[in-house]
C-alpha cells in the first residue's frame, strides 16, 4: 500500500514538474485594480497566463472579465476615466511601464473582439493592413504570402481564396469573426486575446472557431472570455473565475469543472448562480 | 365571496357585444384627431410648396429674359483720320483718344446702313436714331481698337448693344404707350427698331456676355454683367474651402479624437455651436476692425471676404465633421487599435475614410451657405461699384472685386427698372450654382452611404 501511494505521489510530483517546465508564465497579473471615474471595477487580481495554453476568463456578467483583458494589451488606454493599478508582465517586462511602446505591445499581443468587426475594406485588405503598418513584409510576393498563411491559420483560405478583393464586410458573422482572427495572426502576435469570440456565431462556425483556438494554442498564447461553460471545458487547459471584480479561483479546467475550491465557483458552473 | 367579487369590480369591464365593425366613441375621437394632424400637416407641406413655386415663378419671370440680350450689327469704318492722327499707331497716341471720337463713326455707320436698307421714320433724325443703340457702344469699340491698332482703317462688322429701352421693348418691359411718356425713348424709336429687326440689323440672342461682363454704370443697364462677381466669388469661395476645410478637419479630429473631456472642452464645444448661430452680419464687422483695420488689408478683397466666410463656415464644417466621426463606430478604431496601429494611423487610414462623405457633405453644404452670404460683405466694401476684373491669383486675390449676392443688392438698388432684370437673372446664376453644390452633396452622400 505504502508503495503504492508513494508511487503516485512521484507520479504526481513528475506532472507537476512536467507542468513547471512546460508551462512558462507569458503574462502575469499582479495585484491588478482597475477603476472606471471612481467606480472600482476590478480587485488585485492576481494572475498569471501561461505560453501556449489557452486561458479562459469565466463569470457571471459585469464581473470584470472583459476589464481584465482590455489591460492586457492596454486597449483600456482608449477610455478616458479608466485607471489601472497593479503590475501587468510580458514576458517580465512591466506593460504599463511609461517608457514602453503601447503600439509595440498591441503587436505583440493582438485582439479579437467580440462583435467581428472587419475594416470596411477587402479580405486581403484586411489581413495584409497590420503588417503593412508594422513593416514585416519587403515584397508584394512576401506580402502574398503572408495573407495565405494568415488565412490558412484561421481557416479561412479555402472559402476567401478566390474573393480576397470583395469586401471582408461581405462575409457571414462566423467568416468575419475567422477574418478577424486572421488579421490578429497576421502580425505575428505571442498572445491573442478573445473578448467572447464565438457569442455572434451560430453553433457551426463556433466549433469552427474552437477547432481553430485549439490549433493556434501550438504556437500562441490565448486568453479567451466566454459564457459557455461547455466552451471553457472544451478549448482551455487553465480557467480563472471572476465574480464582482474579484477573482475568485483559477486552476487547471479539469479541476475548475470537477472539483472547484471555491463554493461560487461550483455554483457558477453548474448554473444555480442568482 | 366578498373578496373574489370585489376583485372582479376593478377589472377592466369589456362589453361582450363587441364587433370589429363597430367603432366606440373613444376609437372615433381617436381617429378624428390623427385625420385632424393629417391635414394640418398636409396643409404645411403644400404651403410650403405653393410658396417655393411662387417664389420661383417669379424669378423666372423677371430673371429669365436677362440671359437674352439685343444688338445691332453694323458695318463700321475705323477711320484712321478720326482714330489715329498721327498715323503711327501709336498706343500711347490710341490711348488718348476717347470714346467721343467713336461716337460720329457709329452714328455715321448706322445712317449708311439705313440708307441701304431704305429704313426711315418720320420723326426720328441721325441723332435719335443713335440712341438706339448703347452708350456703352463706343467704350466697346475703343476696346476693340486699343487691342487690335492694325484694324485702324478697315471696315469691320460689330454687334453693338441695343440701349436698355429698345432691349426693354424686345422683352415686354417697355411698350408703345410707356414711350409716350418716357423721355429716354419715343414710340418713332421703337417703331424704328421694329423696321430694323425685320431688316435683320437689330437682333435678340443669348446673352453670353451677362455672365463675362464687368458691372455698368446706372445709365447702361445693358451693358452689366455678373463677370466681376462671379470671379470674386470663386475666388472668396477658393480661399474659403483651403483655409475652413484643413482648419475645420483638424478642429474637429482634435477635439472628437484626443481632447480630454474636461470643463475647457466642454467650454469650446458650446462655443462652437454658438458661433454657428452668430448674425452674419457680426462676422462683418469682426473682419472689418480685424483684417482692414488692424491687419491692413485691402477693402473688397477677394482675400478679407474669403477670411470673413471662412470664420463663418468654420464651425458648419467643425459640427458636420464632428458628428461623421461620431457615426464611425468605434470597432473600427478598436480593430485598428487592436493590430497595433498607433491613434494618428487609424484615424487617418480607417476613421478619415468612412467620415469624409459626411466631412464632404458639411463642407459643401458651408460653402454654399458662404456663396449666399451678402451682409459681411457689405460691410468689408466688396459692394464697391468694381469694373476691373480681379487679377489671375494670387494677386488677384488682393484686387478688388465684387461677389455674387452682392451684386443682387447693388442692382435692386438701382433706378432703372432695367436691373431689376439683371438682379433676378444674377439670383437665377445664384440658385443655379447652389442646386448644383447641394446636388454633390446629395449625390456625395447617397454614393457613400455607410458601408459598415
Ligand atoms: N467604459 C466603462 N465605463 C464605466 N464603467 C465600465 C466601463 N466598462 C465596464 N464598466 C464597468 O466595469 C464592470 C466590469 O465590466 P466588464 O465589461 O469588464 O464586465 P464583463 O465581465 O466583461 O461582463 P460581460 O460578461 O457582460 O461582458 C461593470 O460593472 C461595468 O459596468
Ligand atoms: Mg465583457
Amino acid at each position: 500500500m505504502k508503495v503504492e501511494a508513494d508511487q503516485v505521489f512521484a507520479n504526481n510530483q513528475a506532472a507537476a514538474a512536467v507542468g513547471a517546465t512546460g508551462a512558462v508564465i507569458k503574462m502575469k497579473g499582479d495585484k491588478v485594480g482597475v477603476f472606471y471615474g471612481s467606480k472600482q471595477a476590478l480587485f488585485d487580481v492576481d494572475l498569471d497566463i501561461y505560453e501556449r495554453q489557452v486561458t479562459a476568463l469565466i463569470g457571471p456578467s459585469g464581473c470584470g472579465k472583459s476589464t481584465f483583458l482590455r489591460c492586457l494589451n492596454r486597449m483600456n488606454d482608449t477610455i478616458d476615466i479608466c485607471r489601472v493599478t497593479g503590475k501587468i508582465t510580458l514576458d517580465s517586462e512591466d506593460i504599463y511601464d511609461p517608457a514602453i511602446d503601447v503600439v509595440e505591445l498591441r503587436a505583440r499581443v493582438g485582439m479579437v473582439f467580440q462583435k467581428p468587426n472587419p475594416f470596411p475594406k477587402s479580405i486581403y485588405e484586411n489581413v495584409a493592413y497590420g503588417p503593412r503598418i508594422h513593416g514585416l513584409v519587403k515584397s508584394k510576393a512576401d506580402l502574398d504570402n503572408l495573407v495565405e498563411q494568415s488565412l490558412r491559420g484561421a481557416g479561412l483560405w479555402e472559402e476567401a481564396k478566390d474573393r480576397l478583393q470583395e469586401p471582408g464586410t461581405g462575409l457571414s458573422g462566423g467568416q468575419q469573426q475567422r477574418l478577424c482572427i486572421a488579421r490578429a495572426i497576421a502580425v505575428a502576435p505571442e498572445v491573442i486575446l478573445m473578448d467572447e469570440p464565438c457569442s455572434a456565431l451560430d453553433p457551426i462556425a463556433t466549433a469552427k472557431v474552437e477547432e481553430l483556438i485549439d490549433e493556434l494554442r501550438e504556437n500562441y498564447t490565448i486568453v479567451i472570455v466566454t459564457h459557455s461553460m461547455q466552451q471553457a471545458a472544451r478549448v482551455s487547459q487553465r480557467t480563472a473565475m471572476f465574480h464582482l471584480g474579484e477573482l475568485v479561483e483559477v486552476d487547471d479546467t479539469k479541476t475548475i469543472f470537477t472539483n472547484p475550491s471555491e463554493k461560487r465557483t461550483q455554483d457558477y458552473i453548474t448554473g444555480r448562480f442568482g | 365571496m366578498t373578496d373574489v367579487s370585489a376583485d372582479l369590480a376593478t377589472q377592466a369591464v369589456r362589453p361582450n357585444d363587441r364587433s370589429l365593425f363597430v367603432r366606440d366613441e373613444r376609437t372615433t375621437r381617436r381617429h378624428r384627431a390623427e385625420m385632424r394632424f393629417r391635414m394640418m400637416g398636409l396643409a404645411a407641406v403644400t404651403f410650403g410648396i405653393i410658396a417655393l413655386l411662387g417664389l420661383m415663378a417669379s424669378i423666372l419671370n423677371n430673371g429669365v429674359s436677362s440671359f437674352s440680350q439685343t444688338y445691332v450689327k453694323l458695318a463700321i469704318n475705323l477711320d484712321a483720320s478720326k482714330l489715329d492722327k498721327s498715323g503711327k499707331r501709336d498706343p500711347a497716341e490710341l490711348q488718348k483718344v476717347t470714346t467721343f471720337a467713336y461716337q460720329p463713326l457709329i452714328k455715321a455707320a448706322l445712317v449708311k446702313t439705313m440708307a441701304e436698307h431704305g429704313i426711315s421714320v418720320d420723326g426720328v433724325n441721325a441723332k435719335q436714331a443713335a440712341e438706339l443703340i448703347s452708350k456703352e457702344a463706343p467704350a466697346q469699340l475703343r476696346r476693340y481698337v486699343l487691342a487690335h491698332p492694325d484694324k485702324i482703317g478697315e471696315t469691320i462688322t460689330f454687334e453693338l448693344l441695343a440701349a436698355g429701352r429698345i432691349d426693354g421693348y424686345y422683352k415686354g418691359r417697355v411698350t408703345m404707350e410707356s414711350a409716350a411718356l418716357d423721355r429716354n425713348v419715343s414710340p418713332e424709336q421703337l417703331r424704328l427698331a421694329d423696321q430694323m429687326r425685320e431688316a435683320g440689323i437689330l437682333e435678340k440672342r443669348f446673352n453670353w456676355s451677362f455672365f463675362t461682363a464687368p458691372d455698368a454704370s446706372d445709365t447702361r443697364p445693358e451693358a452689366a454683367g455678373l463677370g466681376v462677381a462671379i470671379l470674386g466669388s470663386a475666388y472668396m469661395m477658393l480661399v474659403v474651402l483651403v483655409l475652413s476645410l484643413p482648419i475645420g478637419v483638424a478642429a474637429s479630429i482634435y477635439l472628437e479624437e484626443f481632447a480630454p473631456q474636461n470643463r475647457f472642452t466642454d467650454i469650446i464645444e458650446v462655443n462652437i455651436s454658438n458661433l454657428a448661430a452668430v448674425p452674419s452680419i457680426v462676422f462683418g464687422i469682426l473682419g472689418l476692425a480685424i483684417f482692414i483695420n488692424i491687419a491692413g488689408l485691402p477693402q473688397s478683397a477677394p482675400l478679407v471676404g474669403g477670411l470673413v466666410l471662412t470664420l463663418m463656415t468654420l464651425p458648419t464644417i467643425i459640427i458636420a465633421t464632428r458628428s461623421a466621426l461620431k457615426a464611425v463606430p468605434p470597432s473600427i478604431r478598436d480593430a485598428a487599435l487592436g493590430v497595433g496601429a498607433s491613434k494618428l494611423q487609424s484615424i487617418f487610414h480607417h476613421v478619415l475614410p468612412l467620415a469624409a462623405p459626411g466631412i464632404l457633405t458639411g463642407t459643401i453644404i458651408g460653402l454654399a451657405q458662404a456663396l449666399g452670404e451678402t451682409a459681411p460683405l457689405l460691410l468689408i466694401g466688396m459692394v464697391a461699384f468694381v469694373r476691373e476684373y480681379p487679377g489671375a491669383p494670387p494677386e488677384g486675390f488682393f484686387d478688388p472685386a465684387s461677389a455674387l449676392p452682392v451684386q443682387v443688392y447693388n442692382w435692386t438698388t438701382r433706378g432703372d427698372p432695367a436691373f431689376v432684370e439683371r438682379a433676378s437673372g444674377a439670383i437665377i446664376v445664384l440658385l443655379i450654382f447652389l442646386a448644383i453644390m447641394n446636388i454633390t452633396a446629395i449625390i456625395l452622400r447617397r454614393r457613400f452611404e455607410r458601408r459598415w
